[in-house]
């Protein structure tokens, strides 16, 4: 190679390579570790980093003899409710603060933004004695009334600036012909600003399939829990470690989310950039 | 009524004054209501009745009574508790600051133009979009006392004679969580200050090659000067999440060995969720205030964003 080949191979190729192996890795562990048979993972004598036999009796060791399926269905029922409620009143809290411009909507803004660097382990255990005292112990609907709190505050400010692209002429032009705020908010905002409320869908969304902390705390019951809490407290028995069935439940519960997320990678990196810009 | 356009001292356009809903400060009022009653309900309330919670002896199912402080006097008397006082600041920092020095590496690594960018760019955001807990469970088996795929990897090629117990001895287990922490957080100091340098204006770099500048003076003069603000506001955040982390550390090893990895956060879990003691887990998070405190007071100096 010529002196400048090199130089691009020790500035370019050779940490891009690094980072890749590093960030890929635990994904790539995931699913050599799913679909080996039981003798084989506990082998020390093979190559652990190759499938010598596959198998999917892990798979099927997941999918039956845990309610594996139900923990799925029971993280999506609270991502979605989450996300609709979160959507929903991020849309109107930023369509108020950015466009109506009330007395007091800057300070609004910024509270609203605030409210998104208060982490969870700060909250949790006030909100179980809550939860406890409204009856929603043990109940998805806690979780999907809970998550909101950390949706709506990023939510709400990805849309504002979402809101602030759009040209105020738009709006005065209606208002001119005698719309009512509420119609432009339906009419006008939402349809133009489709690609910034999918952003932040994308964003609830994984958000919400990804928390543990609320999950763990205030699910007891098995089949009501979520995938991440759930696989822990039924596949590690004592000093048991199912790891087959446990890697397979790890990648599984992780497909769902990885598939949105490669559909709509777009909108979530201009999720996160639109969040921190300027 | 007809003055509605003006009253909020905004000197925009007059709306037509046609009814009450028109009047700014109630339209506005009307469109937050429903984010106000969540975030009020849910996290203002939660968050005064948690510093309520550490002056009451509350345990689970009891409501408890005010005992002033002697949830904290008994923290300050307790080993554990410094011992994890010590964990969660060391977490943080080197925690902290190789997301930060990695994150900007791989930034300015994909800044440059090659083919299958946007693919690569999707996949390193990976970490970071699978759940947390679900990667902590890939982590734990990669660094299993027996099975360990690293170890075999090492005692294969000759590194090592003996293989190394990842997460049974203290010092080992804190490295290895801060090692997990690095990885998760590495995307989002990536994905982020992209968005910086692609901002940076390339006739600057053309024109410090003219006066042959090395390729760090560039960096120092140019890249970080502009970069700064969205660094300052990427690395609070990182800071705020890493000091009250919880999820990946509480899967891993629960805090163990001997304490050895306890943060405030699984601590505080331990002692109020496990243990039933709510008031003394309200008084451990309570030590994560000054930390938010002082991450709002930095992120609002550079929001300069006008809302």
């Amino acid at each position: 190679m010529t002196q400048k080949g090199w130089g691009k191979f020790f500035r370019f190729y050779l940490p891009l390579v690094l980072f890749l192996v590093f960030l890929l890795f635990p994904f790539y562990w995931m699913f050599v570790t799913t679909f080996k048979s039981d003798p084989e993972l506990y082998n020390l004598k093979l190559n652990p980093f190759l499938i010598h036999t596959w198998s999917l009796l892990n798979v099927k060791h997941l999918f039956t003899q845990t309610p594996f399926l139900r923990w799925l269905y029971n993280t999506f029922f609270v991502a979605i409710t989450s996300t609709v409620i979160s959507l929903s009143a991020s849309l109107l809290a930023a369509y108020g603060i950015q466009r109506i411009r009330f007395r007091g909507s800057n300070l609004m803004g910024i509270g609203i933004f605030f409210c998104y660097l208060v982490p969870p382990t700060i909250l949790f255990i006030p909100l179980a004695t809550m939860v406890f005292k409204l009856h929603l112990w043990d109940s998805l609907w806690a979780l999907s009334l809970i998550y909101p709190t950390f949706l709506i505050p990023f939510c709400t400010w990805l849309l504002m600036g979402y809101f602030n692209s759009i040209p105020k002429e738009l709006e005065e032009c209606a208002m001119m012909d005698g719309a009512s705020r509420l119609w432009i908010f339906w009419r006008v905002i939402i349809p133009l600003s489709l690609p910034g409320i999918l952003s932040a869908g994308i964003f609830a969304f994984t958000l919400s399939w990804n928390e543990y902390l609320y999950a763990l705390t205030f699910i007891s019951t098995s089949l009501r829990k979520t995938v991440s809490v759930g696989l822990v407290t039924e596949l590690v028995r004592g000093d048991v470690y199912h790891w087959g069935p446990l890697m397979a439940g790890a990648l599984f519960g992780s497909v769902p989310v990885a598939l949105v997320y490669s559909f709509f990678v777009e909108y979530y990196v201009a999720g996160i950039t639109g969040a921190l810009k300027e | 009524m007809s003055r509605a356009g003006i009253e909020s001292g905004w000197g925009g356009l007059k709306t037509p004054s046609v009814g009450l809903l028109q009047r700014k400060g109630v339209l506005g009022f009307v469109f937050t209501l429903p984010a106000d009653i969540i975030l009020l309900l849910l996290l203002a309330y939660p968050f005064v009745l948690g510093i309520w919670l550490s002056f009451t002896n509350t345990i689970i199912g009891r409501s408890g009574s005010f005992v002033g402080f002697s949830n904290y006097i008994e923290l300050f008397h307790s080993d554990v508790f410094w011992l994890t006082a010590f964990n969660t600041v060391f977490y943080t920092c080197v925690a902290v600051f190789f997301k930060l020095m990695l994150g900007l590496g791989l930034a300015i690594v994909l800044n440059q133009d090659f083919k299958g960018k946007g693919l690569v760019r999707a996949i390193v955001l990976l970490p970071w979009i699978v759940p947390t807990a679900l990667s902590a469970i890939a982590f734990w088996w990669i660094f299993d006392s027996n099975f360990s795929c690293i170890n075999w990897f090492l005692l294969r090629i000759g590194l090592l004679k003996t293989p190394i117990d990842f997460l049974g001895n203290t010092i080992n287990a804190r490295l290895t969580v801060i090692l997990v922490n690095i990885w998760r957080g590495i995307p989002f100091f990536t994905i982020g200050l992209m968005a910086g340098l692609q901002t940076i204006n390339q006739s600057l770099y053309e024109a410090a090659d003219i006066d042959g500048a090395t390729p760090w003076v560039k960096f120092k003069s140019i890249t970080l000067p502009l970069i700064m603000p969205l660094l300052a506001v990427i690395t609070t955040f990182s800071i705020i999440w890493t000091f009250a982390d919880f999820q990946l550390i509480w899967v891993m090893t629960r805090g163990g060995p001997d304490n050895a990895t306890h943060i405030f956060g699984t601590l505080s879990f331990q002692r109020a969720i496990a243990g039933g003691h709510l008031g003394e887990g309200a008084a451990i998070s309570a030590f994560i205030f000054p930390v938010l405190f002082i991450s709002v007071l930095i992120t609002s100096k550079y929001l300069k964003r006008e809302t």
